[in-house]
């Protein structure tokens, strides 16, 4: 029983490696300089979402529009403060993928904790990669059912 | 069954001990009611600024932390064994914190009301305070209005009603605490039924001279679930059977048992899952004009707000898996109503249900965790420094990890909670035919993947 069980879950085993593993590259697009203006203003980022491609060289513009607000980018560690009026610009290359958050690292309100921003850096290959997962798992979890659960008609 | 329990009280003989004796509960219960009371002080008149107020940080990330993610899910109902909420009006009612008083209650100890003896009223409590999270997350003088009137309520019902009416019945946290209970690896139960059945008086459910009746109206003889046992361990003092015991066993036990299951948990489940989602994409999202509707900004986009979040927690999640019931149902060939699949399968959602709430509050407690040191140091925000921690920067955790933990967490549920959907589905099928079970599963699987997406997209899409 232990056999069968190992043999009807390796395949999906094998298969969510190979998904964790498949070269994405060929989705990414040429890298490029991307000029970027991000406005903070209680309790949002203009624009909410940024999309760039894996490797692009980003410069960002970071301002205030009513207080003093901040930037924290996770995943790439970088953290900034912005006064009104000072525009400040903030360099780096977008090499790692997926979505990343970027939130105010200076209390600026109520509802400070909650304003919130997002990097998309494609190909989003970690979301790609999850989502398969979530695929295979439940495929795995149902041929595993199907085979190997106590009195099961087949296998 | 039996092989798959492990008898805690015989393996650790000091955890009877202990239990059989009032002083950890009340001591543990004082404990919390003192952080309890400092964070209303501190909601009332510390800093409004939340993250430097004890009132926001203690309760909405620490406590709120350690029990989604560590308490309810290992030891289910143990935080409400010691809840500051119940214990002052459970105090007053025995008119003593340790000492048993016999024959002195305080109070009507009227009973609560046959027709809402459910948690509709649970469901709608969690429902309300949903609907102002934005107000109550970030404002610590909402959140002190709302604890105290947590206390407030909790006092007049013990004043009025037998036991822990508002634990069992209006809490708002209880009812969510209950049904992920179902999933832990720990329960209180009667070592033979058979015992309890042939002894008469009830002491666990009377209770004796050293020891009062289950304040929760649960009697152990018949106690299948952890869903209404708060483990304040009463009846293991009152038995003189001694055959109460704490079992541990395999998680998620409760979620086979068959005969109670019931349509207002089934909904508290849909309002768990549809929370999680929606306070992952409010909360966590992008989108400020979301949380300015959240944010109470104007009555009538708060209205829109409200409309939309009840719409999404009561009729979307709730009919999509109607429509899936039915098509498992026609799939399986089941002769059973749909709405006995709905209510059934609905227990199958709650490992992803508390797999949702672990991943949302990851997210929470991750990026917000190094406020608590500060914080311990001055919990009103007057620029005390008790600890020397005040001067402590905010430092997000772990947030190159943090997507790929959530989805871990995902997949776990999800894994867990197709294993679930397909074991219930075999009590419906005659002879517990696994064919039938598993084409039954397929459409629920469905919804439990796409629900996994759905997630997923919001956290890494």
């Amino acid at each position: 029983m232990l056999r069968k069980r190992l043999l009807t879950v390796l395949p999906f085993i094998l298969l969510a490696g190979g998904v964790w593993l498949l070269p994405l590259d060929w989705l990414a697009a040429a890298p490029q300089t991307r000029q970027v203006t991000l406005t903070a203003s209680q309790f949002a980022f203009d624009p909410p979402i940024l999309h760039v491609n894996r490797g692009d060289r980003v410069i960002l513009t970071l301002q205030a529009a009513d207080v003093v607000h901040g930037l924290y980018l996770d995943g790439y560690d970088l953290q900034a403060r912005v006064e009104p009026g000072l525009p400040r610009q903030l360099e780096f290359i977008a090499d790692r993928s997926g979505k990343f958050r970027y939130r105010c690292s200076v209390s600026c309100g109520s509802l400070h904790p909650f304003m919130i921003g997002e990097l998309v850096v494609t190909p989003n290959d970690t979301f790609i990669r999850l989502a398969g997962l979530a695929l295979i798992t439940a495929a795995g979890v149902l041929t595993y059912l199907r085979r190997c659960a106590p009195g099961a008609a087949y296998g | 069954m039996a092989e798959t329990r492990r008898d805690a009280l015989v393996r650790w003989p000091w955890l009877r001990r202990t239990l059989t004796s009032r002083l950890w509960s009340a001591a543990a219960a004082l404990i919390t009611l003192a952080g309890f009371v400092l964070a209303i002080l501190a909601g009332l008149w510390g800093t409004p600024a939340g993250a430097r107020n004890f009132g926001i940080v203690f309760v909405w990330i620490v406590w709120w932390a350690a029990l989604i993610i560590g308490l309810v899910p290992l030891f289910g109902r143990l935080w409400c064994a010691i809840c500051p909420i119940p214990a002052p009006g459970e105090w007053l009612q025995r008119r003593g914190i340790v000492q048993q008083l016999p024959e002195r209650r305080l109070g009507l100890g009227r009973r609560w009301p046959r027709r809402l003896r459910n948690i509709w009223l649970q469901n709608a409590s969690f429902l309300l305070v949903a609907l102002f999270s934005m107000l109550i997350l970030t404002r610590p003088a909402v959140t002190g209005w709302l604890l105290l009137g947590f206390l407030v309520v909790s006092l007049a019902l013990s004043l009025v009603f037998e036991g822990r009416a508002f634990c069992r019945y209006l809490c708002p946290v209880g009812g969510f605490i209950g049904v992920f209970s179902l999933l832990a690896p720990l329960e209180l139960r009667v070592k033979e039924r058979g015992v309890c059945q042939q002894h008469s008086p009830k002491d666990c459910l009377t209770g004796t001279n050293c020891s009062y009746g289950c304040p929760w109206g649960v009697y152990p003889g018949t106690l299948q679930r952890n869903m209404h046992c708060g483990l304040c361990a009463e009846c293991l003092r009152s038995c003189p059977q001694d055959n109460i015991t704490i079992n541990l066993r395999l998680p998620a036990a409760d979620l086979w048992v068959a005969g109670e299951r019931r349509l207002d948990e089934a909904y508290k489940v849909f309002i768990m899952l549809g929370c999680a989602l929606l306070y992952s994409v409010v909360l966590l999202g992008p989108w400020g004009w979301l949380k300015q509707l959240a944010n109470l900004e104007t009555w009538g986009g708060w209205a829109i707000y409200a409309a939309g979040f009840l719409a999404v927690n009561l009729l979307v999640v709730p009919g999509l898996f109607w429509l899936t019931s039915a098509g498992a149902r026609r799939l399986a060939g089941f002769p059973l109503p749909t709405r006995r699949l709905f209510i059934d399968y609905a227990y199958g959602l709650v490992p992803l249900g508390l797999a949702a709430w672990i991943a949302f509050s990851l997210s929470l407690v991750l990026v917000n965790a190094t406020y608590a040191l500060p914080v311990l140091s001055d919990p009103f925000g007057w620029g005390w420094d008790l600890l020397g921690t005040a001067g402590v920067h905010w430092q997000p955790l772990a947030t190159g990890w943090l997507p790929g933990l959530q989805a871990a967490v995902l997949l776990a549920g999800l894994a867990f909670s197709i294993l679930a959907v397909y074991r219930i589905a075999r009590q419906h099928a005659p002879r517990a035919s696994t064919d039938q079970a598993w084409r039954a599963s397929l459409p629920l699987t469905a919804y439990l993947t796409g629900f996994v997406l759905l997630l997923m997209g919001v956290y890494l899409g």
